[in-house]
């Protein structure tokens, strides 16, 4: 016979020794996860429905009107189309230098290591820095050899043009993050198994072809992951933009990170700040997901 | 044929190198012009300077307080890494070990927040914060780190953790050991790689980061490198070469860094982004 009193005192006591191991071992983390990251961003699904600037101690609730205004804001919308070529440019460049690069490092060459750990070091250092040493490099050195060697593209500042300015913007992000895709292309290609090559060259193709037919499709893992770092990191990034151009001349780089910046801590909007915040993060789970999933598609096996 | 490929090699490397003389020569340019002064600079950057002089180093030194953003990007960064790595670890292990329906919810949490970028969180983190008073604190940083890291952190530690075979511990137990003296001494020491991969991609991000402690840290004295760089050269933008030098001094720890340990980093990295 089973006293059942006994198995209910069992299952609260194992209730309770569950409850400690689980507090004693993941309490940490679970509560630093959940108060830095949950918690904010509920109430910033919350803030978006209110009109809060930030200081006052009252706000009140007014529907969908900040997610109207998102929408009807030029400013907000000519930077999001900004941060869209600008992310379209970074990202196809980036990928394609880096292959290359990588291609090129595995191809026999010596040093592998040192040209490897060389095209690395832009990502050892903070944007702010990058932003600034090109800065110096726009606005002071491809001036004087614009204007020593007579060449009217460099004569004057590429930061104070606004289409120049843009394209400021790509070059160093490609600069930045080429040396780590190129990383990430080294490893795949170094795992591209070398007797499916060789079937290959005994087939009679030529490097090209072995590139194109043979190593180009095995290596559909490695333009996943880099197409996927890279998307997420262009469309976020702000310390380059806020050190390279501030988003000058006359606000034409002002990439989206910094829009919602300054629409919520300089015009002390914080709800339609955390609006047009939340649409971006929808924007970019949605692209990279799709990415992800029609890239995952493509991938054979060997 | 030899022949041939003997000179397909010269010729990669000669494309290699010139590529990467124009990755690296930003760098050179900041340093030959942090010795100069203005003028030198504004008649001709590229010429190298007359004399090596540090009068610009040791002036960045003072005026952008380096010794004081160095010692709390220093705590800010050791102490955050540090406790990324014990609570995720054991959080970790204990998700992978028993299996709760409480825990898979919970990993499942961990998982799906990875894809919410700083951006989207940052204006909520700061009124909450703010509003309870706990800004301007390297402390508070410090755990805000920890929440953001947990969550890839627990992820990798869980894909180590899973091919460890769990007879390993069951052993332990058998000869008296707890679950906390367990996991200290048999499965943390076996997850080693993970750790070092975690460290190093922790150390890189909240070493450079400058968003998050320029929303936080409010008070010159509370300051990061990153963002006493900032400050330092939105004030002295027009003084090139104390610019430049103040753009060195924050640089060259990293890159000294980085030349003992530059294996391990790229491989790091490596395994992170792969994961």
């Amino acid at each position: 016979m089973v006293d059942w009193r006994d198995v209910e005192m069992n299952r609260e006591k194992s209730f309770v020794n569950k409850l400690c191991t689980y507090l004693v071992f993941a309490g940490p983390a679970t509560f630093a996860f959940i108060t830095v990251i949950i918690l904010p961003f509920l109430f910033g699904i919350y803030l978006t429905f209110t009109d809060w600037n930030g200081i006052s101690s009252t706000h009140s609730f007014i529907g969908f009107e900040n997610y109207l205004s998102v929408f009807k804001d030029k400013t907000f919308f000519n930077s999001f189309l900004l941060t869209l070529k600008y992310v379209f440019f970074t990202v196809i460049l980036t990928n394609v230098i880096a292959f290359l690069l990588a291609f090129i490092l595995t191809s026999g060459v010596k040093g592998q290591n040192f040209f490897r750990s060389g095209f690395f070091t832009p990502n050892l250092i903070g944007g702010v820095l990058l932003g600034y040493i090109w800065q110096f490099i726009f606005s002071n050195v491809l001036v004087y050899i614009g204007e020593n060697l007579n060449l009217p593209i460099f004569s004057s500042s590429w930061l104070s043009h606004p289409d120049k300015a843009f394209w400021t913007l790509v070059i160093v992000g490609v600069w930045q993050y080429s040396g780590y895709m190129m990383i990430i292309y080294i490893s795949g290609l170094m795992n591209v198994p070398k007797d499916i090559i060789e079937a290959a060259s005994i087939d009679g193709a030529g490097s090209f072809r072995k590139l194109i037919n043979v190593t180009l499709p095995m290596m559909i893992p490695s333009f996943t992951v880099c197409i996927f770092l890279s998307l997420q990191r262009t469309f976020m990034v702000y310390d380059v933009n806020l050190a390279l151009t501030k988003g000058g001349p006359f606000k034409s780089t002002e990439l989206i990170s910094m829009t919602v910046y300054n629409k919520a801590f300089l015009s002390q909007d914080y709800g339609v700040g955390q609006a047009q915040a939340f649409f971006l993060f929808l924007i970019v789970a949605i692209i990279t997901l799709v990415q992800v999933y029609f890239s995952k598609k493509m991938e054979v096996e060997a | 044929m030899q022949q041939k490929k003997f000179i397909s090699n010269i010729i990669k490397t000669v494309v290699l190198s010139i590529v990467l003389i124009l990755y690296i020569i930003p760098f050179i340019l900041v340093l030959i012009n942090s010795f100069k002064t203005r003028v030198q600079i504004v008649s001709n950057p590229l010429e190298l300077p007359q004399d090596y002089s540090l009068s610009n180093y040791f002036e960045a030194f003072t005026k952008m307080n380096y010794s004081h953003a160095f010692v709390n990007s220093l705590i800010i960064t050791i102490f955050s890494v540090i406790f990324i790595i014990v609570f995720s670890s054991m959080t970790a292990h204990l998700l992978v070990r028993k299996k709760w329906m409480f825990n898979k919810i919970i990993f499942f949490a961990f998982v799906l927040s990875m894809i919410i970028p700083f951006q989207g969180i940052m204006i909520p983190l700061v009124s909450i914060y703010g509003s309870i008073g706990m800004l301007n604190s390297k402390w508070s940083l410090i755990y805000m780190y920890i929440g953001f890291g947990v969550s890839l952190a627990v992820f990798m530690y869980h894909g180590f953790i899973k091919s460890i075979p769990v007879e390993l511990e069951e052993a332990a137990m058998i000869d008296g050991c707890g679950l906390m003296q367990t996991f200290w001494k048999i499965v943390f020491p076996l997850l080693t790689p993970t750790t070092m991969t975690i460290m190093i991609l922790d150390v890189l991000w909240i070493w450079n980061d400058f968003l998050l402690p320029s929303l936080i840290l409010i008070e010159p004295t509370q300051r990061t490198l990153p963002l006493s760089t900032y400050y330092f050269y939105g004030t002295y933008t027009v003084n090139y070469g104390l610019a430049m030098a103040g753009l060195i001094l924050t640089i060259l720890p990293v890159i000294l860094f980085y030349l003992f340990t530059q294996k391990y980093i790229i491989n790091g990295v490596l395994q992170g982004s792969i994961k």
